[in-house]
Order: C-alpha cells, then sequence, then structure tokens
C-alpha cells in the first residue's frame, strides 16, 4: 500500500493532480517555479485547503490540521524559531506532544549526535552557518520520527560544496531511518542523484512520474524533454566493447564511441549544449566527428538551437549566442560536429 | 567617535557638566535679557533641596509618578491584550481597525475636556487620559508586531504539533516583543508628557499643578526644578524599558 496517495487534489495552480508516494522511497518533485510543487507538498502537511483527498497508508487524512498530521517539515527558508537556541528548536515538537523533560532531552541529545551538532546545542540561529542550520532544522523536522518527511528546496541557499556533501548525507539518513519523503527541487541533477522516483511537475500538471534515468532517457512528451534541457536520445542498433571503458554503439548510421563498460547500451543521451560546431574541419583522431546540414536554427533565451541532419539521424546542437554571430551559419550549410565523449549518457537497460 | 567613547568612560556626561558651567555663569553675570531674572544652576539645586526638604517636591512627584504607573500599566495591558486578539484574529482585526484608526490620531489631551464631564476632577482623571495615551499606540505596533511574525514560523510551529495557543505563546508573541517594546518605550515619555499637561489645566496636584503655582508666584526656580524632574522621568522610563527589552531580545536579535 502507498504511503501517501493524492486523489483528484486542487489548489491554485495545481488541478486534478493524482499522485502516489510509496512506503520508505523518497520522491523527488521536479519542476520549474511557479509549477505547484511548494503547494502541492502544503496540501500533504495540511497547511493549505484544498479539494480532493489525501491519504496515509490508505486513511484518508483531510479532516486532520497540520499539527495533527505528523509530517516532518523543512521549509524552504527553514524557519528555524531566531528566539530559540538550537536545543529548545530541535525540542519544540516534542515539547508540544508534552513529553517529560527527561525524555525530550534525552531524545534532543540523540538527534543533536545524529546530525553532528551536539557542539551548537546552545547557540542561536543567527550564530549559524548555512549548513549549519540546515542541520538544525532537519534534526527539528526529525524529532516526532514522522512517518513523512517533505523537503522543500531545503539546499537552495547554500554554496555547491555544502549542498552537494548535505544531499548525499540526507540521502543516507533518509534510507537509515526509512522515512518516506518528498523531496521538491528544480534541480535536474539534484533530482538524479536523490530520487528513487522523479514527479515532473509543469503548470501544476503531472507530466511523467518514473525512476531518474527514465525520465532522462523515455521522456514522455515534449515538455519533459524540453524541461530536462531537450537532449538527443538516440537508440543503439548494435553495440561493441573496445576496452579500456569504451564501447562503440551505432545510433541509425552513426558509429558512436561511448565511455561505457558494462552490459549492452540500448540507447543514449546527449544534450545539445554538448555538440561541438565548427565550419572548418577540427585536427584529431575522427572519433564521434561528424559531417552534418543545418536544417533549422532557432534562438532560445540566451542560446541558439541548430538542427542538424548528419545522414539519416537528426541532432539538435546548442551555441552561445555570441559565438553563433561569429560564426556564419546558416540553414542548408554543411558543418563539422564533434559529439564530446565524456558528456554522453547510456542506458543499459532495454525498453521500460 | 565611537573609539573615544569606548576608552574615557561616561564621555557623555562631559557636554551636561560643560551645559551647567556655562549656566551658571550666565546667570551669574546677569546676561539674559528679559524682566524675570534667571537663576543659576547652583540655586536651582538649592531650591530643589527646599522643596524635597518640605515634602512639596516629593508629594507632587508622587501623585504624579502613581497616576503615570496605574495608567500606564492599565492602557498597556490592554493595549497588549487587545492587540493580541485583532493580530492574531484576521476577522477581529478588519471589523475594529476602521474603529481604532478614527481614535488613534486624536491627541490624548484632547480627550479632556469630555471626559472632565464625564468623569469629575478626580483622580480617575489624570488616570483615564493617561490609560488614553497608552493604549492606542500600544495597542497599534502590538497588532504590527503580530501580524509581521513570517507565517514560516507559524506553518513550522503547526507541523510540529504545536496547537494555537501553543503557537501564540511560544512563537508568535515573543517574536512581536520587539515592536511591543517600540510601542512601550514610545508611550512611556508620552505618558509624562500628557500627565504634566492635564495635571496643568485640570488637577490641582502633581509637578504639573506646581508648575503652574510657580508660575503665578514667579518663580522660576521651582519651573526648572519641574523640568529637570520631567526630563529625568522620561529618560528614566525610556532607559528602563530599553533595558527590559535587551534582557529579552538582545540574545536571538
Amino acid at each position: 500500500m502507498p504511503s501517501i496517495t493524492l486523489k483528484d487534489v486542487s489548489k491554485y495552480v495545481c488541478q486534478a493532480v493524482d499522485l502516489e508516494i510509496f512506503d520508505k522511497e523518497l520522491l523527488v518533485l521536479l519542476g520549474p517555479n511557479g509549477a505547484g510543487k511548494t503547494t502541492l507538498v502544503n496540501i500533504i502537511a495540511g497547511l493549505t485547503d484544498y479539494s480532493g483527498s489525501v491519504f496515509f497508508d490508505g486513511t484518508p487524512v483531510d479532516k486532520l490540521p497540520a499539527n495533527r498530521r505528523g509530517v516532518g517539515y523543512l521549509f524552504q527558508d527553514l524557519a528555524l524559531f531566531p528566539h530559540l537556541d538550537v536545543a529548545a528548536n530541535i525540542a519544540y515538537g516534542l515539547m508540544s506532544r508534552q513529553q517529560h523533560r527527561e525524555r525530550v532531552d534525552a531524545r534532543v541529545n540523540e538527534l543533536l549526535q545524529m546530525m553532528k551538532i551536539e557542539h551548537l546545542s546552545s547557540r542561536y540561529p543567527k550564530n549559524l552557518s548555512g549548513g549549519e542550520k540546515q542541520r538544525v532544522a532537519l534534526a527539528r523536522a526529525l524529532a516526532l520520527s514522522p512517518k513523512v518527511l517533505l523537503l522543500d528546496e531545503p539546499l537552495s541557499s547554500l554554496d555547491v560544496q555544502t549542498a552537494k556533501y548535505l544531499r548525499t548525507e540526507l540521502r543516507q539518513i533518509q534510507r537509515n531511518l526509512g522515512v518516506t519523503t518528498v523531496y521538491v527541487t528544480h534541480d535536474l541533477e539534484e533530482a538524479e542523484e536523490m530520487a528513487d522516483r522523479i514527479a515532473v511537475l509543469q503548470n501544476g500538471h503531472l507530466e511523467q512520474v518514473s525512476r531518474p534515468e527514465e525520465v532522462f532517457f523515455y521522456p514522455k512528451n515534449e515538455k519533459v524533454s524540453d524541461f530536462i534541457g531537450a537532449p538527443n536520445i538516440l537508440d543503439c542498433d548494435y553495440c561493441r566493447s573496445l576496452g579500456k571503458g569504451v564501447m562503440e554503439v551505432g545510433c541509425g548510421d552513426l558509429p558512436i564511441i561511448v565511455p561505457h563498460d558494462g552490459n549492452s547500451v540500448h540507447r543514449i543521451a546527449l544534450f545539445p549544449h554538448d555538440i561541438y560546431i565548427s565550419e572548418a574541419k577540427p585536427p584529431g583522431p575522427e572519433v564521434n566527428r561528424f559531417r552534418g546540414t543545418i536544417v533549422d536554427i532557432a534562438p532560445v533565451d540566451d542560446a541558439v538551437r541548430i538542427k542538424l541532419k548528419v545522414g539519416e539521424t537528426c541532432l539538435l546542437a546548442e551555441m552561445p549566442h555570441h559565438i553563433f554571430e561569429d560564426m556564419d551559419l546558416v540553414v542548408g550549410k554543411e558543418v563539422f560536429l564533434i559529439l564530446k565523449l565524456r558528456r554522453i549518457r547510456v542506458y543499459e537497460n532495454k525498453g521500460l | 567617535m565611537s573609539k573615544f567613547k569606548k576608552l574615557i568612560p561616561g564621555w557623555g556626561i562631559l557636554p551636561v557638566v560643560v551645559f551647567l558651567a556655562i549656566w551658571e555663569i550666565v546667570a551669574r553675570l546677569n546676561l539674559v535679557p528679559g524682566q524675570f531674572s534667571f537663576p543659576p544652576f547652583s540655586a536651582v539645586v538649592m531650591e530643589f533641596y527646599h522643596l524635597t526638604a518640605n515634602g512639596v517636591l516629593g508629594e507632587n512627584f508622587l501623585s504624579s509618578l502613581t497616576r503615570v504607573i496605574i495608567g500606564f500599566c492599565a492602557g498597556s495591558i490592554a493595549g497588549i491584550a487587545m492587540g493580541i486578539i485583532m493580530g492574531w484574529r484576521e476577522g477581529i482585526n478588519k471589523t475594529l481597525h476602521p474603529i481604532i484608526s478614527l481614535f488613534y490620531p486624536i491627541p490624548a489631551i484632547g480627550w479632556l475636556p469630555l471626559l472632565m464631564l464625564w468623569i469629575g476632577i478626580n483622580e480617575m482623571l489624570p488616570i483615564t487620559i493617561i490609560f488614553i495615551c497608552s493604549f492606542f499606540p500600544v495597542l497599534y505596533n502590538t497588532v504590527t508586531g503580530i501580524r509581521s511574525v513570517n507565517k514560516d514560523y507559524i506553518h513550522a510551529a503547526r507541523t510540529l504539533g504545536a496547537s494555537d495557543a501553543r503557537i501564540l505563546a511560544t512563537v508568535v508573541m515573543p517574536l512581536a516583543l520587539p515592536n511591543i517594546f517600540t510601542g512601550l518605550r514610545l508611550e512611556a515619555g508620552m505618558a509624562w508628557r500628557v500627565i504634566v499637561a492635564a495635571e496643568m489645566v485640570a488637577i490641582p496636584t502633581g509637578i504639573g499643578a506646581l508648575l503652574i503655582q510657580a508660575e503665578s508666584l514667579i518663580r522660576i526656580d521651582i519651573i526648572i526644578v519641574c523640568l529637570i524632574v520631567l526630563a529625568v522621568m522620561c529618560f528614566a522610563f525610556d532607559k528602563f524599558f530599553g533595558y527590559l527589552e535587551d534582557k529579552m531580545t538582545a540574545k536571538w536579535r
């Protein structure tokens, strides 16, 4: 039985959303700003009114107010109580349950240890770094041992290094505790790293819910494909190991070398900005180098997307505006292209 | 300058001492033009001593102080209580806000004629004036303080299992304290200004009444003594609430 079920849930931009989140899984809600991610999470937490139904373990919780749903919630700006020190912040939920002082202290100590922040227990939030605040907020959210954990872009305010480190740790803690988790982000890389499954949300509509690599290699529609960066996805007809961690795969009439050391490859993917275009023949060995004809040129944001026909295969390349201006690229022109070897991603499993 | 201040403790006293010295000299050399003599600082100090020794100053000061404390405490407590209700319950705020907005700008002393007729000349009159003078600004600041608490804190407390009453007591009220103290500090000074005005016009006892009596007896030294007492009291009240605010909020702000 799924741990959380949303049935025909509507609020603001989200209309008639159905979603199942399985027991102990980490589901990432992925989508651009304004897609309705936070709204969905608030609905699960009971922090907003909504139409439709939410079930925890098959039991409807629509009548339960937020303070009785028993979810742990990590807010985007963390919302640590500024007037309470670290220990009191973590103890807040336990004190709300009117537990005995000794039991509260014991649990707080346990959480301080788990999050490795014992030395911070008497500090106030204003004296904590971003990463420290993060740990305190997570400890506070976990204090009541919730069955459901909601994380709303919890790492968005941190620097890249700290965020990466905390991501790994967060995943570890989530696995160890086996708590069903909904993780909100707009960052594809973060989503792929964290998720058991990804739910792609756009304009309040769930476009696709599947395992990360499936979202990437088998995007359900153009909206999903566009959101993850419109990768070129090619089916492989054959593959052959060349040793030393590389493999040759045949995609239509293109022999492509990919960095892979394992079973057979069924699909490969390459982002448009990882295809290099030049007017003159580039120097170097003939690996992943082809000649193609430009069939379409279209500007997107601050870049230009160029559709190329290489033999029978269509590829999408992308370059920054200023580089495009310096080159003389027009529809119908023949150019040289390089598929950047290390950027090619491979999918082993066959089909879905 | 701030470095300098740290080096010499009590640097702030020096300008006051210089000012008093200049006052003494100017008065003794009779440099102030006008019909009535301007007493030197030393004469004022002497008069302060006389007034204290014969109990006149103490008696009047105590009656003013009692009125201020009773009126101010009652007005502030009522203002905070009502402010909490209005700040916490949107519906009540929407209903009462237009009425409060009409009453708030009326200067407290403006109520005096009306209250003289309703209450009569007795101890309740100055206390009621001070009550009105404290109530509205404290109410206003409390409502603002409570409504400006970030909704995320309330949501966080709610997901942590806290009831509305607990959220109000443990999250919203403490976070609204800085705003509430702004109101209290402002009004503590204002209460003294208003009590003096009321006593000058309508009530025969208190510092304000002493001021008016001194005027009719052309006792400039007594007038100055009263003014100094008022200055010190406004200053002391402001410092007291500043200290209290620091005690309660400095750790986390």
